[in-house]
């Protein structure tokens, strides 16, 4: 199954779909440190980001989310992609300045967790293998 | 997809260096993601992400990198940093975070940018006239910039605000079109508004009802430009709003909305309740946005001859504590034992487990004291303030 979105951030990946009904906060909600996502309550608390293709709403939260996504990618605890049903600055500007293969517009709910996923942001298109 | 002109094709190919080319990939990605047709010339900035606290070593390298051979092209200033530059030791910084936070201002100075850490650009020189457009990051001082001044900017966050300082440019969207700037729903607000809190209050009220949605505020019979700024601060923290128009007080014109909602005192006295954890204050702290001239005098005078009993923050931009220095203000708060903060405040410095209960007379202090350092808040005006830390 081949979707087709937006180009929000170049590159292509490719990984193991981890996702999330929520939106993320990179700023307080995913500790940089470990790549594990922090925030109580949350549908993935306890789960790793690092090197998947993750996939969420939206994100929320402060404007610093933008250097705490880059900083993730300092330390290789960064997701390999990001795919969102709609972009916002602070997530976009993020994968842009990290280098994050993201993908928005895509129809998120036909993509199960566990699910091998390719991400060709270039083309705007999403793979679920 | 948006226009570019030669020039700016050729920045974004790097033909004016990496930081340019890092930039405009910023600044032309966003304008496509958001159906921007063009970019547009920026007349200043104001960057957030200056606190180490929120940046860490990643930011800090981030910077740095830009650094390498990124200048400023307009008029850019900085939010608030984790500490006073100059006075750090006194507010009790550790010596490793204060080493870093240098190291960040040090990377912002070398690409040209004025090293004033301040939330109120617009008292230190950085206000463009009405009109213009500008990238501002910090959501008080972005809702004030187009309610109050005039001036046009989307809510920028840190790399993006750095983006259109580096190149002068920023892309056309949101807030920079007039059909983006018309109020979408009118407040009527039903009972007088007095004093700082009062607005603080009503900011917290409208924020909460209506969100970001641009409002057209009707019954506020007079409000000077610091009750507007305290307004600004709640209504962004509360509502995520980068603009409002306020009937008979502030300069943008605007179609009328039909939806309408309206605020009653008991509403506002709510809110005021919402804001009070009844605590024992163990810091109190005043400045939240920076404080003005007039609002400096107006504390000195307070505590003039008094002493505080308990540690209190007053907190100001640097140029702004100079001036009045020079009028004897600071001296006669220093006397008083009340530390003057400047390039810093509550929100943003490294102070999580140092205090228990923050009295303040900002809502927008409240919501993060509350969410950030984990802090019990009393949220009180001014004279209360002073009269309570004093006796």
């Amino acid at each position: 199954m081949i979707m087709k979105g937006r180009k929000v951030a170049k590159g292509t990946a490719e990984g193991e779909a981890l996702v999330s009904a929520d939106g993320i906060s990179f700023y307080g909600g995913v500790e940089p440190e470990t790549g594990k996502v922090t925030e109580k309550g949350h549908p993935l608390e306890g789960q790793c980001v690092r090197g998947k293709v993750l996939v969420f709403p939206t994100g929320k939260g402060s404007t610093v989310g933008s250097y705490a996504l880059y900083d993730m990618m300092k330390r290789g605890n960064a997701p390999a992609a990001i795919i969102n049903k709609e972009i916002e600055t602070i997530v976009a500007v993020g994968a842009i300045i990290s280098e994050i293969p993201c993908v928005d517009q895509i129809d998120i709910e036909k993509i199960k967790n566990g699910d091998r996923v390719k991400v060709d942001a270039d083309e705007g298109t999403v793979e679920v293998v | 997809m948006m226009k570019l002109t030669k020039e700016e094709q050729e920045m974004l190919e790097g033909k004016h260096g990496n930081a340019v080319k890092q930039s405009m990939d910023i600044l032309v990605s966003l304008g496509e993601i958001f159906g921007a047709k063009r970019l547009i010339d920026v007349t200043s900035v104001q960057i957030a992400g200056v606190s180490y606290h929120n940046l860490g070593d990643a930011g800090l390298d981030y910077l740095a990198d830009l650094a390498k051979d990124g200048k400023v092209r307009v008029l850019t200033t900085l939010n608030p940093a984790g500490m006073d530059m100059e006075n750090w030791k006194t507010l009790g910084i550790p010596e490793d975070f204060a080493e870093k936070q240098i190291k960040v201002i040090d990377a912002f100075k070398r690409m040209g940018v004025t090293a004033t850490c301040t939330c109120t650009p617009y008292y230190v020189g950085n206000k463009p006239e009405f009109g213009k457009h500008v990238a501002w990051a910090e959501s008080s001082a972005v809702c004030y910039a187009n309610s109050v001044l005039g001036l046009k900017t989307n809510r920028e966050g840190g790399p993006s605000a750095l983006a259109s300082a580096l190149t002068g440019k920023t892309p056309e969207f949101g807030m920079h079109l007039m059909e983006n700037r018309q109020a979408q729903v009118i407040v009527n607000v039903e009972t007088r508004m007095f004093t700082i809190t009062d607005f603080g209050a009503l900011g917290y009220v409208i924020g909460k009802k209506i969100g970001n949605k641009i409002a057209l505020i009707r019954g506020i019979r007079e409000a000077n430009t610091e009750q507007l700024k305290s307004f600004c601060a709640s209504i962004a923290t509360y509502g995520g709003t980068a603009l409002f128009h306020m009937e008979g007080i502030t300069p943008n014109s605007t179609t009328i909305p039909k939806e309408s909602v309206s605020v009653s005192k008991s509403e506002i006295d709510k809110a005021k309740e919402e804001l009070n954890d009844h605590d024992e204050p163990d810091i109190y702290s005043i400045g939240c946005p920076h404080l003005s001239l007039r609002e400096i005098e107006d504390v000195a005078r307070r505590l003039d001859g008094k002493r505080v009993k308990k540690e209190m923050w007053i907190c100001v931009a640097r140029p702004i504590k100079k001036r009045a220095e020079e009028k004897g203000f600071i001296k006669m708060i220093e006397d008083s034992g009340a530390k003057i903060a400047c390039d810093t405040c509550m929100v943003v410095a490294p102070i999580k487990g140092r205090f228990k209960c923050l009295a303040t007379d900002s809502a927008k202090g409240c919501f993060y004291g509350r969410g950030k350092n984990s802090f019990r808040v009393v949220f009180k005006d001014i004279p209360k303030l002073i009269e309570e830390a004093t006796s």
